[in-house]
C-alpha cells in the first residue's frame, strides 16, 4: 500500500468531514438544534446515521473475524439486527417515541424518561448511567481506532490517540447533532458501498455462489479439534446444541447485542430527530437496506475467508491469521482485493469508527450535561448548548484515560457490558413508557436500579469474560466467578439482569401510585 | 442450497431476506403516510420561539 495516495485519500475524507461537520456548525442555533439536530432530518440521513453509529470498527473486524473462526451462525445476528434493531424497533418503538417525545418536548432519551414520568429523579439517574458506563464502550471504539491508525501510518499509538479525538471532538462540539448525523450519513454510504464490493468481489474470486458454500461446506473436516470440543461443526453449520459456542452465539451475541441495541440512549434518541412519523417510514427502507449489506456481507466474507486462504496457503483464515482472530478480515483485504479497494477499505473502518465515536460522545456530553447538571442545579437558567459542550469534552477526556489507564481485558469487554447494562436499566422502563400506561414513577426508578445491580453483579461475580479481569470476585470468594459450572459462567449477564428489572417493574407498578390521566393524555396526544 | 446443507444456517439467511424484504415492503407501502400534523408544526414553531427567547435572555 502507498503511504502518500492513503495519506491523500485520507486527507480528502477528513476535508469532507470538516465540512459537514462546518454545515452542521452554521445550521445550528438553539437547544433544538444541538441536541436533535433541529427535529427535521431527512430520513435517509437518519438511516444511515442510525445504521453507522450502531456498527463500529469492531462489528466489522471483529465479528468478521469470528466469522472466520466460527462460519455463518452469526447470519443470525444480521436477522436480529434487521428484524428488531431495524423493523421492530422504528415501526413498534421509533413511532411513538417520536410523538410522544414531541409531545413532552425531550431533547434526550433521559429527558424523555423523565418527562413521561414527571420526574427529574428519573432525568438524573439515567443520565448517569449513561455517562458512567458510556465511556468504556467509547474507549474500545477509541481505541480500535488509534490502533488502526497507529498500524496503517506507522505512528505512535498516542498520537494516533489524541490526533482521532481531536478530530472527532472537533466536529461533535461545534457541530452538535446536526455535524455527529450529516458526518454519518457520509460514513454509513461509504461501509455501504465497501461492503457490497467485499462480497460481489469475493464470490467472483471463489468461483460463485453456491460453490464458494460447497467449497466451505466441504472444509468442515478440517475444523481444528479445540473448536470441535466447543461445538463446532463447520463454518456452514449451526453450532451443536447446548455447546459452548451454541450458548455464547444465542445468549451473549443474539441477545446482548440483538435485543441490547432497543435500549440504546444514542440510537433511540434519533428517532427524535424527524419531523414526522413519513420520515421514519421512509428510513425503515433505508435502515432494512443498510443493516443487510454491512453486517449480513461481512460475516458471510469472515467465514468464506477460509475458503480462500485453504485454496492459496492451504491454512485456515485464523491460522493465515497467526491466530488473531482481528487479524483475519485485514488479512483477506490485503490479500485478495484489488488495491484501490484497500484504500476504500481502510476509509470504511475508519468511518465505522467515528460514526459510533462521534454518537457516544454526543449522548455522553448530552447526558452529563442537559440530563445531570441542569437538573442538579434546577434553579440556576442554563445553556443548553454550552452545557452540553462541556459535557462532551469531559466525555471524551474520560474516554481516553479510562482507554489508558483500565486492564485491557475490562476495556475489551467494554461493548458487551454497556449493551447489557443498557438493556437491562433501560429496555423495560422504555417499553413500559411507550406500552404499559400503568407503569409508574416509583416503579421505573426500582426497575433502573434492579437491572443495574444485577448487570454488576452477573458482571462481577458470574460471567467469567469480566468477573475474571475485574477481579473482585476473586478478592472477595477467591475465586474467578461463584457460577458453578457449565453454561451459567459464559450465558450473558442479560439473562438475569433483564427478568430481573422487569419483574421488579411489574411488581413495583402494581403497588404504587400513576401519573394523573391529564399527563398521560398529554404524553399519548396523536397516538393511535 | 446454495452450497449450504445446515438448515438452521440456511433459516438465518432466509429470515434476513425476509427482514429485508418486510422492511422494503413497508418502506414504499407507507412512503408518503404520516406527514406531521398542522397541530405539530405549530407546536414546534411555539418551541423554537420558546427556546430563541431562552438563549437570548441567557
Amino acid at each position: 500500500m502507498n503511504t502518500f495516495t492513503l495519506g491523500l485519500v485520507v486527507v480528502i475524507y477528513l476535508l469532507v468531514i470538516a465540512y459537514l461537520g462546518y454545515r452542521g456548525y452554521t445550521q445550528t442555533k438553539t437547544a433544538k438544534d444541538y441536541l436533535l439536530a433541529g427535529r427535521e432530518i431527512h430520513p435517509f440521513v437518519m438511516a444511515m446515521s442510525y445504521g453507522a453509529t450502531f456498527i463500529s470498527t469492531s462489528a466489522i473486524i471483529g465479528f468478521g473475524g469470528i466469522g472466520g473462526v466460527y462460519g455463518m451462525g452469526l447470519i443470525w445476528l444480521t436477522a436480529l439486527n434487521i428484524i428488531i434493531g431495524i423493523f421492530i424497533a422504528f415501526i413498534f418503538f421509533g413511532r411513538i417515541t417520536r410523538r410522544m417525545g414531541h409531545n413532552l418536548d425531550a431533547h434526550t432519551f433521559p429527558e424523555f424518561l423523565g418527562n413521561r414520568f414527571q420526574s427529574k429523579k428519573i432525568q438524573i439517574i439515567s443520565g448517569a448511567i449513561i455517562f458512567v458506563s458510556m465511556p468504556l464502550y467509547a474507549a474500545v471504539v477509541l481505541i480500535g481506532g488509534a490502533r488502526f491508525i497507529e498500524s496503517i501510518f506507522e505512528i505512535d499509538f498516542s498520537l494516533a490517540l489524541t490526533f482521532f479525538s481531536i478530530i472527532i471532538a472537533a466536529y461533535v462540539i461545534a457541530g452538535g447533532l446536526k455535524g455527529v448525523m450529516y458526518t454519518d450519513a457520509l460514513q454509513g454510504t461509504i461501509m455501504f458501498l465497501s461492503m457490497f464490493f467485499l462480497l460481489i468481489v469475493s464470490y467472483v474470486k471463489l468461483g460463485g455462489v453456491s460453490s464458494a458454500h460447497e467449497a466451505l461446506t466441504n472444509m468442515a473436516n478440517l475444523v481444528p479439534e479445540s473448536l470441535q470440543a466447543k461445538g463446532h461443526e463447520g463454518w456452514t453449520a449451526f453450532p451443536k446444541m447446548n455447546s459452548a459456542w451454541w450458548w455464547i452465539l444465542t445468549t451473549n451475541i443474539f441477545l446482548g447485542v440483538g435485543i441490547g441495541v432497543l435500549a440504546q440512549p444514542q440510537l433511540v434518541v434519533r428517532f427524535m430527530t424527524v419531523k414526522s412519523n413519513r420520515e421514519l417510514n421512509r428510513a425503515v427502507l433505508i435502515g432494512g437496506i443498510f443493516i443487510f449489506v454491512v453486517t449480513g456481507f461481512i460475516y458471510t466474507v469472515g467465514a468464506l475467508t477460509n475458503v480462500y486462504f485453504y485454496r492459496e496457503s492451504g491454512q485456515l483464515a485464523i491460522d493465515a491469521a497467526q491466530g488473531n482472530v482481528d487479524l483475519i478480515i485485514p488479512n483477506y483485504i490485503n490479500s485478495a482485493m484489488p488495491e484501490w479497494f484497500v484504500y476504500l477499505f481502510m476509509l470504511a473502518l475508519l468511518s465505522a469508527g467515528m460514526s459510533t465515536l462521534s454518537s457516544q460522545f454526543h449522548t455522553m456530553g448530552t447526558a452529563l450535561g442537559r440530563d445531570f447538571i441542569e437538573n442538579i442545579f434546577p434553579k440556576k437558567k442554563m445553556n443548553s448548548m454550552l452545557i452540553s459542550k462541556l459535557g462532551i469534552l469531559v466525555a471524551i477526556v474520560i474516554s481516553i484515560i479510562i482507554g489508558y489507564k483500565l486492564p485491557g481485558g475490562i476495556v475489551a469487554r467494554g461493548t458487551a457490558i454497556f449493551f447489557g447494562i443498557c438493556a437491562a436499566t433501560f429496555l423495560p422502563v422504555y417499553f413500559g413508557a411507550l406500552y404499559w400506561k400503568r407503569t409508574t414513577k416509583a416503579a421505573v426508578v426500582w426497575s433502573i436500579l434492579a437491572g443495574l445491580l444485577a448487570s454488576a453483579f452477573a458482571l462481577g461475580f458470574m460471567h467469567l469474560k469480566e468477573s475474571e479481569p475485574l477481579g473482585i470476585c476473586q478478592a472477595i470468594f477467591g475465586a474467578p466467578t461463584i457460577a458453578s459450572g457449565y453454561p451459567w459462567m459464559i450465558m450473558d449477564p442479560i439473562v438475569i439482569a433483564l427478568p430481573v428489572s422487569v419483574v421488579v417493574l411489574v411488581l413495583v407498578s402494581l403497588f404504587t401510585e400513576n401519573v394523573s390521566e391529564e399527563h398521560l393524555g398529554k404524553c399519548y396526544r396523536g397516538i393511535k | 442450497m446454495l452450497g449450504i446443507h445446515d438448515p438452521g444456517i440456511i433459516l438465518g439467511y432466509l429470515f434476513s431476506i425476509l427482514g429485508l424484504v418486510a422492511c422494503v415492503v413497508y418502506g414504499l407501502l407507507f412512503w408518503n403516510k404520516g406527514v406531521a400534523t398542522s397541530e405539530e408544526i405549530q407546536e414546534d414553531l411555539e418551541w423554537e420561539n420558546k427556546d430563541h427567547q431562552l438563549t437570548e435572555e441567557i
